[in-house]
């Protein structure tokens, strides 16, 4: 096949284009620039795109005998991640951008550009399982990404390959070595990656200005303290509140619901986040299944799974009803239904 | 393979190779440093001194005007900085820099440097749609206010689209007001007659691998009563504006190169023009809507030739082409590799979406029909392709 293989300049999409190499397809490379303002070095497990990345990139393309490309595609991800993160946060929402990037870029604009170039698929350093249109775990479940890859159609994981599924990080880490990679021991990424200092509230502050407003106590209905913008707080936190008004019980205090309208943050005692029935929007179905259904559910990235029945909630979306309580479900991001390790579907949690 | 990408860096001749190899296979036996007073000093000096004769002659320069440097960005640096620098020192009201809008990126973030850390005024003077700089507008920005320019930068021919600009006619107006004036010379020398004396610059950039000689090691010719602050501070080499020890091969590929590239330029001139010529009618034919830019005729290098392909993206057409073996440019690229649109079609008034959608093809010393019957073999396919390829923001 002809394959496009986008290099992060990480240690995963060195290997995942290695291994495509090694199967004897013929491997283009590309590192797309998502910043229209790239610093010259990376910071530790930090920021993305930088220079340092561009040129990490280049020299496993190098070391590949591959010819490398890099695609600006700084004006989209600024449109349909950047923009779309803090819309949803403005709104009260907790948006996954590594998921809208996936959606959007990697597997909407990259591989449109590359099908329409004569590549037959992408092939990205994702860990997860990918066969016969199936998408399942990683085995090495503590990297599994298959929640994060769960938003594509059918039509976008025809075009993708993923070679890294059946391996573990260590594996690929001594394969990089093994490959001679200079990235074989570089850290891994964390954190949002247009976010280069972590600091998500001050990013929102500087994109949306201070809108002060109360925080409420859940219980007793009284103001407990003011912050700088709801946009901040996500649900389930619990750092970063000013309370001025300590709790009658003594206890710790999360964030239960923000309210953009009325900027009103709601906060209470931890068990008030345990729920056990979640409703989700715009279903996505991989492997159709009829409703209702027993299966296992995952609410956030890395986050636990638990069983639930699945049916249908009248106005096109789903109810979930847990086994177990999972506690801060918050809104905007996404709920993948599994069975066993091989995904179903996904829908946006309401 | 079809190298199509000569303005970038054209092959070393064969005999500045020879040149080059003879030159470093005598270190093994004498280490020359061509400030040192023993014979082997000597010696390294003797190869120094008839280079720079060398090149002076070709140019039509004096020897004691040559100051070598490690490329046509050091030396564009050099001038720009260093002009300016003498220039506000002798006078503190000389702050304005005019240069023309279609500069290298070696003088346009020179200047840019110059604007953001020393108080220097930038004057970005403006071009036609051809690219061409009229003498009118220099002459018109200077009379503003004469007492406060301290240089003049236009460069000899532009890099992207090949416009060649009236050089002259510009150093002489310059002149009348009493203001140096410095070209950027990189992309003329050896496709086009340089004369430094008749052209009246008081300074010009010139760079090894644009004409058959090394990479890393440049020129400015420098006129001998312009004054020039260094970059580079140590030893005092090069009539103290530029200090370091010389790189003796490079220098001496370098003089080579531009001996012979001056002495086959006429001939040059006339098969690459006619080469491109045909590389252009063959173009417009093969893709209809393919959009020329640039100066027709002799007022444009005559190796290059540059396209806009509506409704592509200049990646992806260079992208295909290269998986074709072909090998062109999109013109301008930055150092993380990501293709901006450029500076120099915006000037010449092209909309963003055709800046991105250009090509350069450039032909150089060792091109042949056979690259271009390459290229067009290619490139309706190509063109096609990657009309289909083209993103959203495009295809609007
Ligand atoms: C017009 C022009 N000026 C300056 C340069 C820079 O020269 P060098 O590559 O020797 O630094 C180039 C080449 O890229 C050029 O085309």
């Amino acid at each position: 096949m002809r394959l496009l293989a986008a290099l992060s300049g990480g240690v995963d999409s060195a290997v995942a284009a290695a291994l495509a190499v090694e199967a004897g397809h013929d491997v283009t490379a590309v590192h797309l620039a998502l910043s229209a303002a790239p610093a010259t070095l990376r910071t530790g497990s930090r920021g993305c795109c930088s220079k340092e990345d561009a040129r990490d990139a280049s020299r496993v393309a190098d070391l590949l005998g591959i010819p490398f490309y890099v695609w600006d595609l700084a004006d989209r991800f600024r449109a349909d991640v950047v923009d779309d993160f803090v819309a949803e946060y403005a709104a009260g929402r907790t948006p996954n951008p590594c998921l809208r990037c996936n959606e959007k870029i990697k597997f909407a604009a990259v591989l449109d550009r590359a099908l329409a170039l004569g590549f037959d698929a992408v092939v990205t350093g994702h860990h997860a399982r990918l066969a016969g249109g199936e998408l399942r775990r990683s085995v090495d479940e503590a990297k599994d990404q298959s929640y994060v890859l769960a938003v594509l159609t059918p039509e976008q994981l025809a075009g993708t390959v993923l070679p890294l599924g059946g391996l573990t990080k260590a594996e690929v880490r001594t394969a990089a070595a093994a490959r001679g990679f200079g990235v074989a021991d570089k850290p891994d990424s964390h954190d949002i990656c247009f976010i280069a200092d972590g600091d998500t509230a001050g990013f929102l502050r500087d994109r949306l200005g201070p809108q002060p407003g109360p925080v409420v106590d859940a219980l007793t209905g009284a103001v407990v303290g003011g912050h700088e913008g709801a946009y901040a707080y996500t649900v389930g936190q619990r750092r970063g509140l000013a309370l001025t008004v300590p709790a009658a019980d003594g206890r710790p205090r999360y964030v239960l619901s923000v309210e953009p309208v009325s900027r009103t943050v709601t906060v209470g005692p931890g068990e008030a986040l345990d729920t056990t029935s979640v409703r989700a929007t715009a279903a996505l179905w991989l492997a159709p299944r009829a409703l209702p259904l027993a299966c296992e559910v995952q609410l956030r990235a890395h986050g636990a799974v638990h069983a639930c029945v699945a049916s249908k909630d009248g106005s096109g979306g789903w109810r979930l009803e847990l086994a177990t309580a999972a506690r801060g479900v918050a809104p905007g991001q996404a709920a993948v239904l599994y069975e066993g390790d091989r995904v179903l579907a996904s829908a946006t949690i309401a | 393979m079809a190298y199509l990408d000569h303005a970038a860096s054209t092959p070393m001749l064969a005999e500045a190779v020879a040149t080059v190899t003879a030159a470093l296979a005598a270190a093994l036996s004498a280490a020359g440093n061509a400030s040192s007073l023993h014979s082997a000093g000597r010696q390294a000096r003797r190869v120094v001194e008839e280079s720079r004769e060398q090149l002076a002659a070709a140019l039509g320069a004096r020897p004691s005007e040559i100051v070598f440097t490690g490329s046509g960005t050091e030396s564009d640096n050099l001038a720009v900085k260093g002009i300016w620098w003498a220039r506000h020192d002798a006078d503190p009201r000389r702050t304005r820099v005019l240069a023309s809008a279609v500069e290298h990126h070696a003088v346009l973030d020179a200047v840019e440097w110059l604007a953001g850390h020393e108080g220097a005024t930038v004057e970005w003077l403006e071009v036609d749609e051809q690219g061409r700089l009229h003498p009118d507008v220099l002459r018109e920005a200077i009379e503003r206010s004469p007492d406060d320019v301290a240089l003049v930068t236009v460069m000899w021919a532009n890099n992207e689209v090949g416009t060649v600009q009236p050089v002259r006619r510009l150093a002489d107006i310059a002149h009348e007001f009493g203001i140096p004036f410095h070209t950027d010379a990189v992309q003329a020398v050896g496709q086009l007659p340089v004369d430094v004396g008749a052209s009246g610059v008081d300074a010009l950039t010139l760079a090894g691998h644009k004409f058959g000689g090394p990479l890393g090691v440049g020129a400015l010719v420098l006129g001998r009563d312009v004054a020039c602050v260094p970059l580079l501070h140590g030893g005092g080499q090069e009539r103290d504006v530029r200090s370091g020890t010389l790189d003796t091969p490079a220098v001496a590929g370098l003089a080579l190169a531009a001996a012979l590239a001056v002495e086959r330029q006429p001939a040059l001139h006339a098969r690459l023009s006619g080469l491109r010529d045909d590389l252009v009618r063959r173009v417009q034919q093969a893709v209809p809507d393919a959009v020329l830019n640039g100066a027709p005729g002799r007022d444009r290098l005559p190796g290059n030739a540059h396209f806009s392909f509506p409704g592509c993206e200049g990646d992806s057409l260079l992208l295909l082409l290269d998986a074709r073996g072909v090998e062109v440019s999109t013109g301008s690229a930055c150092s993380a590799g990501v293709a901006r649109p450029s500076h120099v079609l915006l000037a010449m008034g092209a909309a963003e979406v055709a800046a991105r959608s250009s090509l350069r093809f450039s032909l150089g010393h060792s091109s042949t029909g056979a690259d271009v019957d390459a290229l067009l073999d290619a490139l309706p396919g190509v063109v096609e392709r990657a009309r289909r390829a083209a993103l959203p923001t495009l295809r609007r």
